[in-house]
C-alpha cells in the first residue's frame, strides 16, 4: 500500500502573457529575474509595458531556476533569450542568473516595482517574502530612502505560513480566509520563532482549539511581528504590500487593523514586484547604454 | 538612503544604520579601517553610488561582532561612529 502525501504548502505555479501585444519591432525588450529563496519569477517588458511573466518554486539549483523561469515566461511568445536586450537578476540568487547583464538587490527592485504597480504616491512598501521580510520607504520615483530587512528567522515570512499549512492540513491558498472565520480573535502565538509557534500550535490543538482559531492566532502573530519591523522604520502613507503573503487576507486584514491603514490595491500580481522592478531597471540601463554609445 | 544592516530577534533590535547621502560626502571612508573586526566595506550600491556597507558575513551577527566595542560599563565612543566625520553611522542598541 502506498501512502499519498498531500503537500498543503504547495501553491500554484503559473505563467501569463498579454495576448494583445506583439513584441516584434519593439525598441526595448527588457527582463527581470527574481530568484528568491522560495519562489522565482521572470518578467518581460516590451517598451516598458508588462508583456509576460512566470511564477514558480525555486529549486535547489539557482541558475536552473532562473533559466526555467525565463523560459516559461517566454513560452508561446515567439521570443528567445537573444531577443532580450538587457536582463537584471535580483533576489537571493541574483548572482546566479547566468544570462543576466547585472545584479541589483531585491530591496531596490521591490521599491521600483512597487512604484510601477501602485503608482508614484506609494511611500512604504512591505515585502513579505518566502524567507525574509523587508520594510522599504521610497520616494516618488521608486528610489529607496530607507530600508529594514529581517532575514534571520522564518517568523513573519511565507515559509512560516507554509509550515502552518502543513501542520494543520489546510491548503496554503485557504489559510487567510479560514483564519478570518472566527467569532473572536484569539491571542497570538509566539511571534519570535516559527519552531516555538509550531509547538505552541500543537499544544493548542490538543487543548481543543479549532484549526481556524489556530490559524487566526498565527496570522495575528505574523502581523504583529511585521508591524514591529514597520514601526521601527516609520510607516508613511501610502502603504502597499508585495510578495506572496500579500495574497493572504488573514494577515493583510490584521496588519491593516494594527497599523490603522488600508493597504493599496493593484491590478498586478503582488508576487512579481521584485522581477518587475528588475525589468524596469533593465530598461533604464539599456537606454543609458544606448545614450552613451550615441554620444 | 538610510541603509539598515542587522536584524531583530527575541532579544532585541540590532541594526547599524548608514546614511548613504551623508556617506557620499566623505572621500576617505575611515570607518573601514576604524572597525577592529573589519565589518565595513566600500561598495557601489544599486544607484551607482560608492558608499560604506556592512559586509554580508557580519550582517546576521552584529550584536556579537560589535560586542568588544560595547562593554556593559564605561562604554567608550564607538570607533566607527567617531571615525565617520559626516556622522553617517549610528547603532540601534
Amino acid at each position: 500500500m502506498t501512502e499519498q502525501v498531500k503537500e498543503y504548502w504547495r501553491w500554484k505555479e503559473y505563467n501569463w502573457r498579454d495576448k494583445n501585444m506583439d513584441p516584434k519591432g519593439a525598441e526595448t525588450i527588457s527582463a527581470g529575474v527574481d530568484v528568491g529563496s522560495v519562489s522565482s519569477q521572470a518578467v518581460i517588458l516590451v517598451d516598458g509595458k508588462l508583456f509576460a511573466y512566470s511564477n514558480m518554486r525555486t529549486g535547489s539549483d539557482s541558475p536552473d531556476s532562473a533559466r526555467k523561469a525565463i523560459t516559461w515566461a517566454m513560452e508561446n511568445t515567439g521570443l528567445t533569450l537573444d531577443d532580450i536586450h538587457y536582463t537584471v537578476g535580483t533576489g537571493y540568487g541574483r548572482v546566479n542568473v547566468p544570462f543576466a547583464d547585472r545584479a541589483i538587490t531585491e530591496i531596490a527592485c521591490h521599491a521600483r516595482g512597487g512604484n510601477f504597480m501602485y503608482g508614484s504616491s506609494v511611500r512604504t512598501i512591505l515585502d513579505m517574502g518566502g524567507q525574509d521580510c523587508k520594510a522599504i520607504l521610497c520616494d516618488e520615483k521608486g528610489k529607496v530612502t530607507n530600508f529594514l530587512m529581517n532575514d534571520k528567522c522564518a517568523a513573519g515570512t511565507g515559509r512560516g505560513m507554509e509550515v502552518f499549512a502543513d501542520l494543520l492540513s489546510v491548503s496554503i491558498e485557504d489559510v487567510g480566509e479560514m483564519s478570518l472565520d472566527v467569532d473572536e480573535e484569539p491571542p497570538p502565538v509566539s511571534s519570535t520563532c516559527v519552531v516555538f509557534a509550531k509547538s505552541e500550535a500543537s499544544s493548542l490543538l490538543r487543548e481543543g482549539w479549532s484549526k481556524k482559531r489556530v490559524l487566526a492566532a498565527y496570522c495575528s502573530a505574523m502581523a504583529h511581528r511585521v508591524v514591529s519591523l514597520l514601526e521601527r522604520i516609520g510607516v508613511q502613507k501610502e502603504f502597499a504590500i508585495t510578495g506572496g503573503i500579500a495574497k493572504n487576507a488573514g494577515v493583510v486584514t490584521r496588519l491593516e487593523k494594527e497599523l490603522d491603514l488600508t493597504a493599496l490595491k493593484s491590478q498586478y500580481d503582488t508576487q512579481i514586484a521584485g522581477a518587475l522592478g528588475a525589468a524596469l531597471f533593465a530598461k533604464a540601463l539599456v537606454e543609458k547604454q544606448r545614450k552613451k554609445v550615441a554620444q | 538612503m538610510k541603509a539598515n544592516y542587522g536584524y531583530m530577534d527575541g532579544s532585541g533590535n540590532f541594526f547599524i544604520t548608514i546614511d548613504t547621502d551623508r556617506c557620499l560626502e566623505c572621500g576617505d571612508h575611515p570607518c573601514v579601517g576604524a572597525c577592529p573586526v573589519g565589518m565595513f566595506e566600500i561598495i557601489v550600491d544599486d544607484y551607482d553610488d560608492e558608499v560604506a556597507a556592512i559586509k554580508e558575513e557580519h550582517r546576521k551577527k552584529v550584536k556579537y561582532d560589535c560586542g568588544p566595542c560595547k562593554p556593559t560599563a564605561d562604554r567608550p565612543p564607538l570607533p566607527c561612529v567617531v571615525a565617520c566625520t559626516p556622522g553617517a553611522i549610528s547603532h540601534s542598541w
